[in-house]
């Protein structure tokens, strides 16, 4: 047996084959466990299968007519309405954590304290223990007065500031060395000048955490428009899945689509950065 | 404010007669309005969609809303009925017996998962990502798809694994016996890969010396687990469940969507009961309550956990 080792199990140094068979067995496991059942999804929009208990990894009898089923019952409108929502709504929010944090993390003000204070208050008020008062603030929004109920503007505004996403970049920002500024100013740059082509290019790392997390956010919201859309065809993915799932006429397939088209985005934006994404996620841990 | 930021104030406007003109210093240091300008858009949305509903929560909360009558002061009278009623205390029950069923198991089927896929080689990063799949997949997807997995006939597809272990059938989600461990179990399955990466990224921390030297000294993977993995992992696992307790009092979504609290209440936790208070039996003063209540429970812990963390260190 080897004395080296890198892990509590030493299972990476450890080179008997029949401990590498288990391991390999093991990971065969987990991937099943908690990837099959999305990957599941997937293939089951693609069958023309109907029954529940047909769910399966391998595709069967392959065909895409659950997706014209799906796009009869508007699942394109849904798709849309998701798609406007995340893309207006994560372009805003990281725009506003980025000067947010620009003022936290490299100016020197009175306040700044407080500031910060009302930033990670924000975090112990979540959407869900703000729901009934949120839906009433949002049918008369206060010192503007509109009625936000059943637009997509209602599910937008409210995630376009999130102290999340804030602090990290605030986190991140402290990091980059005040000469770069200094040196800006004294080339006559003004404070947006220097802030857009100073700052803002030596943060694009961050810029890619903060983009993943708030898109997951965002994608992932259910009860925000849960209460904002009272009618159908301002449903986004997420909600109309229960009312697909609810139509007798439908069959499973259809709900299946609706699932892949809300799954794959997500999938997609966690695979292209995972990297930042889970650092970003173990850092801030093991740091606070 | 801070001190440091008096000081730093007070030393600026001593500078500055002696100093260079107003203007130039002005610019350098930008205006004192330059700060509040960026926070600005951050500020006024939280004020808007943060604090001013919190602050409505907590009046309404004291009134009896009539809609085209005039809200009635009410007192306490709304925290009053909210507390005595059985749906309240049942629903508390449920929530903390969820969240403390999901942070358990999610902690313990993370640390396993840990153990098992720690390290840099390239198949252990993929197998880390794979499991990892369920956190950013949305919570409407999984809910979808362990609807599915659920089915309480024979042929559905846990009653299948039931069956490969000589288990009977269950009905799962559609019994009040197991309902609340079926949301419990899809709990675990999503929060399980979460908690295995911020344990993999604690695990790096180890002193991997430290395992040489207990194993010279005779002790097995379990000890070695014991003495030497979980002290080190110590504060990643405070941080792991304060987070998964403060998420565990506003579990919504998949209690929504998997059972809606039901059948006959058997998994009707607390946001879901606020739900149905303010938007189906429109008694917004109580869903208020109910609100505050959860608010101030929020507080509480968050403020419970660092003060017992700030003691330890």
């Amino acid at each position: 047996m080897s004395t080296s080792f890198d892990s509590a199990l030493s299972l990476g140094t450890n080179s008997k084959p029949w401990i590498k068979a288990i391991n390999y067995c093991l990971w065969a496991l987990i991937i099943i466990v908690f990837a099959g059942p999305l990957i599941a999804i997937i293939v089951g929009a693609f069958s023309t299968n109907r029954d529940p208990s047909s769910l399966s990894l391998i595709p069967q009898q392959p065909s895409l007519e659950n997706f014209s089923t799906a796009l009869d019952r508007s699942v394109m409108l849904y798709l849309g309405n998701s798609l406007v929502v995340v893309g207006i709504g994560l372009l805003f929010q990281m725009l506003v954590s980025v000067f947010a944090a620009y003022a936290l993390a490299r100016k020197k003000f009175r306040g700044r304290g407080i500031a910060m204070l009302l930033v990670l208050a924000t975090l112990m008020l979540p959407e869900e223990i703000l729901a009934i008062p949120l839906s009433r603030v949002l049918s008369d929004v206060p010192f503007i007065g509109v009625n936000l109920i059943n637009t997509l503007a209602g599910m937008i505004v409210p995630v376009i500031a999130w102290g999340f996403s804030i602090l990290v970049m605030t986190e991140f920002m402290k990091e980059v060395p005040m000469e770069l500024e200094e040196a800006a100013k004294i080339d006559g740059a003004g404070e947006l000048r220097t802030f857009f082509s100073v700052i803002l290019p030596t943060c694009t790392p961050a810029l890619g955490v903060i983009g993943v997390f708030g898109f997951t956010m965002i994608w992932d919201q259910y009860l925000l428009p849960l209460i904002v859309a009272s009618d159908s065809n301002m449903f986004t993915l997420p909600l109309a899945l229960r009312s697909l799932r609810a139509d007798p006429e439908v069959g499973l397939g259809v709900v299946l689509v609706g699932a892949t088209l809300a799954l794959l985005p997500s999938v997609i934006a966690f695979l292209c950065f995972q990297k930042s994404f889970m650092r970003g996620l173990a850092s801030g841990a093991v740091k606070g | 404010m801070s001190d440091s930021a008096v000081i730093e104030e007070s030393r600026k406007s001593e500078r500055l007669p002696s100093g260079p003109p107003k203007r130039r210093s002005g610019r350098r240091n930008g205006g004192f309005w330059v700060p509040w300008a960026f926070l600005a858009p951050a500020l006024v949305l939280f004020l808007m969609f943060k604090f001013i509903p919190m602050g409505e929560a907590v009046m309404t909360s004291f009134q009896n809303v009539r809609p085209f009558l005039g809200n009635q002061w009410v007192g306490l009278q709304n925290y009053n009925a909210l507390v005595s009623s059985d749906d309240f205390q049942g629903a508390v029950w449920h929530t903390l017996l969820l969240g403390v069923g999901q942070t358990a198991g999610s902690l313990l089927l993370g640390f396993v998962l840990a153990l098992l896929l720690e390290g840099q080689a390239k198949r252990l990063w993929f197998v880390r990502s794979a499991a990892f799949l369920p956190v950013v997949a949305p919570m409407a997807v999984i809910a979808e798809v362990w609807r599915i997995i659920y089915h309480p006939t024979g042929d559905g597809i846990a009653n299948q694994v039931l069956s490969w272990i000589a288990l009977e059938p269950s009905q799962w989600i559609n019994s009040p016996d197991s309902s609340l461990v079926s949301v419990m179990l899809v709990g675990i399955w999503r929060g399980a890969p979460y908690d295995m990466i911020i344990i993999v990224a604690g695990l790096v921390s180890v002193d991997k010396s430290l395992y040489e030297a207990s194993a010279l000294d005779g002790a097995g993977p379990l000890r070695r687990i014991l003495y030497v993995t979980l002290p080190a992992l110590r504060p990643v696992i405070a941080i792991l469940l304060t987070l998964a307790a403060i998420r565990g009092m506003r579990v919504f979504t998949e209690v929504f969507l998997l059972t809606n609290g039901g059948p006959n209440g058997s998994s009707e936790v607390v946001m879901t009961l606020i739900y149905k208070l303010g938007f189906e039996r429109n008694q917004l003063g109580i869903a208020a309550a109910g609100s505050v209540l959860l608010f101030a429970a929020t507080v509480a812990l968050t403020l419970l956990i660092q003060l017992s963390r700030r003691r330890k260190a």
